[in-house]
């Protein structure tokens, strides 16, 4: 029981937002001191595990290509593109590339897009473009409500379909969990059934956007 | 072969000019903080397989130090005035988008066509590693394909990298930690402990109770330790497996599936998954850090009612 005051201690820690870093370290602190290790055991395994996970954040390299593509002009030009098409809504625009990102992340092309190089520099601006031409007088709140949504929309598509990729890190951590258990599958039954997951997620989720759309129309004060 | 060493020298290198051009950046009060907190993610990509354990023990107690006193400031980088980008808009058109599309075309490539080939008996790259490998080559491919096209200057991807990654500040490096927090929390045994107390506890004598618990379980504890990967293996060796396929009799694969796709219900709604959920808000200049999740609880609400529903009745047809 007590060696669960770690996860106690992240949950108070982000709830009272003191800094996340110094949560985690502390986290990890009370996590080791618990389970008997001495402080510099408890350094150590840290920063074995923080140097383990380093692939995490080299997804950062991305980063100066948006930032160049930004400084010619690319927000700009996503939004001036939206502006000229005529009936596009905030709606319909999400639900195009929540259809897009399903699609195409069900046949293992999930790392083609994300939040650096595709939200960021062209599906953002392009949705908020969307709801300045529904509503002139667009507030910075509505703004930051259009960017929320169109960042969520991604990650919504993404989990929902990745899984119907056979070669997906889920899948396979699913079938070698289950053959250690005894119990052996094919991935590809594993993929099968996500498909009626993933269908309901387009339903549930283009639903939402919609009535989001409505709302903005509605109350443009948002 | 290509292995991920040469993305991290890659990685190493960005987050040293990063560190070189803060240090000059006179705009910033707090550019020293900035230096040293982008030089020492750059010496953990460049060297951190040779620090070992305490060293890089200590590199991250600096890091944490140096977010949680306040010593990262914002630099501000030139760059171009939105009138400029206005304009420089409209002299490009839709070419911005080459770049752009070059990114995609070559990860797809990369994991598509260069991961399955050999040379000398030998893969061309590591194919464990094969998404982070090409979307390094493709980044590399990408800025090339801007800086010809839209003729910017060369300093501008470190640059203009910099302006991202100070926007973003320290909660760049939250995905990393947590990582590293859930694999402390695996070897205390923290989700056997938390396993258990489910187990225990809930009902799971009724078919449709044992779905639920396992379900909501999957999306609970996924909150809790930030990553589903973590929970599946706790929930489905404590609930799915003995109670749900053993006593019951459910399809495995349906449980399987479904129970890790509740999962993902839960990564959708926690602070914890900060790479999806922390990050954006940050990236996308949003003030509230909780816009994102806000955004997406009542999508993951309903689907983790549907996963049930659907696990209940697909699972034992």
């Amino acid at each position: 029981m007590l060696i669960l005051l770690g996860v106690a201690v992240v949950i108070v820690g982000f709830a009272v937002r003191l800094n996340p870093l110094l949560v985690v370290v502390l986290a990890a602190f009370t996590t080791g001191l618990i389970a008997g290790q001495p402080p510099l055991a408890v350094v150590a395994a840290f920063g074995k595990a923080f140097n383990d996970n380093r692939f995490v954040s080299a997804a950062y390299l991305v980063l100066p290509l948006v930032g160049v593509l930004e400084r010619a002009g690319i927000r700009e030009q996503a939004a001036r593109l939206i502006t000229r098409l005529r009936g596009v809504s905030v709606a319909r625009l999400l639900i195009s590339y929540l259809l897009f990102r399903q699609l195409t992340t069900a046949v293992g092309l999930m790392p083609i897009a994300g939040q650096a190089q595709t939200i960021r520099p062209i599906v953002a601006p392009m949705a908020e473009a969307a709801a300045a031409a529904q509503d002139p007088e667009i507030t910075d709140q509505t703004r930051h409500a259009v960017r929320a949504m169109a960042a969520a929309t991604d990650n919504v598509a993404v989990f929902f379909s990745e899984d119907i990729f056979v070669a997906m890190g889920s899948v396979l951590l699913m079938v070698g969990f289950l053959t250690s258990s005894k119990i052996v599958l094919d991935p590809i039954h594993l993929s099968v059934w996500a498909i009626p997951t993933a269908l309901a997620s387009f339903v549930v989720h283009g639903a939402r956007l919609l009535l989001f759309d409505r709302r903005l129309r509605r109350a443009p004060k948002l | 072969m290509i292995k991920l060493g040469a993305v991290y020298l890659l990685g190493g290198l960005m987050f040293a000019g990063f560190a070189v051009f803060s240090a000059l950046d006179r705009s910033n009060r707090k550019r020293f903080g900035n230096a040293l907190f982008w030089g020492l993610v750059a010496l953990s990509f460049l060297a951190g397989d040779h620090l070992g354990d305490l060293g890089n023990g200590f590199l991250v107690l600096g890091l944490a130090a140096l977010a949680g006193l306040g010593l990262l400031g914002r630099g501000q980088p030139a760059t171009t005035s939105p009138e400029e980008r206005v304009s420089l808009a409209e002299r490009f058109g839709n070419r911005l988008f080459i770049p752009a599309l070059v990114l995609p075309l070559i990860v797809a490539i990369g994991v598509l066509v260069i991961k399955p080939m050999t040379f000398g008996g030998q893969p061309l790259m590591d194919p464990k590693q094969a998404t982070l490998i090409s979307l390094a080559l493709a980044v590399l491919a990408a800025i090339g394909a801007a800086l010809v096209l839209l003729r910017q200057p060369l300093v501008s991807p470190l640059q203009e990298g910099r302006r991202l990654i100070d926007t973003v500040g320290w909660a760049v490096l939250l995905p990393q930690f947590l990582a590293a927090l859930g694999a402390v929390f695996a070897v205390a045994g923290v989700g056997k402990e938390i396993g258990a107390l489910v187990t225990t506890w809930l009902p799971v004598d009724t078919r449709f109770a044992a779905v639920a618990v396992y379900c909501v379980g999957m999306a609970v504890f996924t909150m809790l330790m930030g990553n589903a990967f973590a929970a599946f293996p706790v929930l489905t060796g404590g609930v799915a497996i003995p109670i749900l396929i053993g006593h019951f009799g459910a399809n495995p694969a349906v449980v399987a599936s479904i129970g890790m796709l509740s999962g993902f219900c839960g990564t959708l709604m926690t602070p914890l998954a900060a790479n999806f959920n922390l990050v954006p808000p940050a990236l996308l200049e949003i003030p509230d850090r909780y816009a994102v999740i806000k955004a997406q609880i009542p999508t993951a609400l309903l689907m983790l009612m549907i996963n049930t529903v659907l696990m209940y009745v697909l699972a034992f047809a």
